[in-house]
């Protein structure tokens, strides 16, 4: 009985976009373990630039904001694969060594994309830090990086788990959009799947809940850090 | 480089098919944000009802439709929309081919993935208000619809003006994902111009341009809202 219900499922369609397009999760991993590092160290310098006291860099700062945060992620994708692509100097430089791969070209607008709300997240968690904290620090004779590698950051960025998370799982969404610049992620598998098959359907929810699975795995990762880093805030020990 | 040129009013240039192209982006945010406030109406209720079925019918929705990339769940209702539609026909005893509009796919699927975030939005704007409103209005004799009409919806508007605010930003960017629907909104154009012209650099920063000005001044817009709604409230 149970033997014939598992090749039952093996033998259906979407059981099969399954498997190929699970093959296809390390090119969308490998999308996300390159530019959310990337993003993450990054969004913490822009928000330093974006607090600091110098008006150039913190206009300079949050102008890129503005403009990425206005813009949709897929105009700026297509502006670096499409847009670079077509100008003669960078064909001739030595960047097209990389932007010619359309796996740099979405490693760079991801990473672009999400350090512009990752640095106004930060920047909202830095500036939460009270005053007093910053003072008795220096009260204790820190340097201003003793200050912020001991104080500031650890508090900020305790404050800004959540909305970071969500963020997170944005990222995971936006790699989808990676696939319109002909890279084969699983979106660009699914896609495929359906112009050999003629069924959208078992091709996109197979592709569907993979998704769901990653950004759960990612809601866990959240929880965990949440959990791990701030112990004051646990409900039962 | 940068085509000046290419972006005149007329035969010459393609200024005039850009502005129709972001009035067809304006139209479907509108309309698909409609659309998302109607069904996020609905599913905040579903939410806030003590039935469980209905909590989970909701809760199951919004968690799937936000936990997927907005491109799967466009391409599910562009290419899974219309052999839905013909199924629906059969039962109804229509046998031909139906075929959804691209307007109509464009406005269902944003539609669906932005009443996901309404719904949150709505469902805490209600939440905020105490519950000795309602008390108060039940003692002083006002039917349930009453106190829905007088009392409840002109502070949930007002609380959830900041909220949906962010809501319209997302949907309007989501907009730019229907261009594979092959309706003409900006990035459609800004494919076909590019195509023509072979000079994609151009049409694509003329087409961020665009975008920013529409989140700018809808932006604004929303400030304006939020200030006027909160007239005397500090």
């Amino acid at each position: 009985m149970f033997f014939n219900i598992s090749s039952y499922i093996t033998e259906t369609l979407i059981y099969k976009n399954f498997i190929l397009i699970f093959s296809a999760l390390d090119e969308t991993l490998l999308l996300l373990l390159i530019s959310l590092p990337l993003g993450f160290v990054l969004s913490l310098i822009f928000a330093l630039g974006r607090i600091s006291k110098n008006t150039l860099i913190s206009r300079a700062v949050a102008s890129y904001i503005f403009t990425i945060r206005g813009t949709p992620l897929l105009v700026q994708i297509y502006l670096i694969y499409f847009g670079l692509g077509s100008v003669k100097a960078i064909r001739e430089s030595i960047l097209w060594a990389l932007l010619k791969e359309p796996f740099w070209c979405g490693v760079l607008a991801l990473t672009i994309n999400t350090v512009a709300y990752g640095a106004e997240i930060f920047r909202g968690g830095i500036q939460s830090v009270t005053k007093g904290q910053i003072e008795s620090g220096q009260a204790l004779g820190f340097s201003k990086i003793k200050l912020y590698r001991r104080i500031v950051f650890p508090i900020a960025l305790r404050q800004v788990l959540p909305t970071y998370g969500n963020e997170l799982i944005l990222m995971v969404k936006a790699t989808s959009l990676v696939s319109l610049t002909t890279y084969m992620e699983m979106t660009g598998i699914a896609r495929k799947i359906m112009a050999k098959t003629f069924a959208p359907v078992e091709a996109f929810v197979a592709a569907g809940i993979l998704y769901l699975f990653l950004n759960f795995l990612m809601v866990q990762l959240v929880k965990y850090l949440e959990w791990k880093y701030n112990p004051h805030l646990r409900l039962n020990n | 480089m940068f085509k000046f040129e290419k972006l005149v009013f007329g035969d010459l240039g393609w200024g005039d098919e850009f502005l129709l192209a972001m009035l067809m982006t304006l139209v479907v945010s509108v309309l698909s944000m409609g659309l998302g406030i109607f069904i996020a109406i609905f599913t905040a209720w579903a939410k806030l009802t003590y039935s469980r079925t209905l909590k989970f019918i909701a809760s199951f929705y919004t968690t799937v439709i936000r936990g997927i990339p907005e491109l799967l769940v466009i391409y599910l209702i562009f290419f899974g929309g219309s052999s839905l539609v013909m199924k629906i026909a059969k039962v109804f005893g229509y046998d031909g081919y139906l075929e959804l509009n691209a307007i109509t796919i464009s406005v269902i699927a944003i539609g669906i993935i932005s009443a996901t975030y309404s719904s949150e939005v709505l469902r805490a704007a209600f939440l905020s208000i105490p519950k000795g409103q309602t008390e108060a209005a039940k003692s002083l004799g006002l039917s349930k619809l009453q106190i829905f009409y007088k009392i409840l919806t002109p502070q949930i508007l007002r609380h959830a003006i900041p909220g949906l605010g962010n809501v319209w930003q997302v949907t309007l960017k989501d907009t730019s994902l229907i261009s594979v629907t092959g309706l003409v909104e900006i990035m459609r154009q800004t494919r076909i111009a590019s195509n023509v012209e072979h000079s994609p650099l151009t049409f694509l920063i003329t087409a961020a341009f665009l975008y920013l000005f529409l989140t700018t001044f809808s932006s604004k817009f929303f400030n304006f809202l939020e200030r006027k709604t909160n007239k005397g409230y500090a």
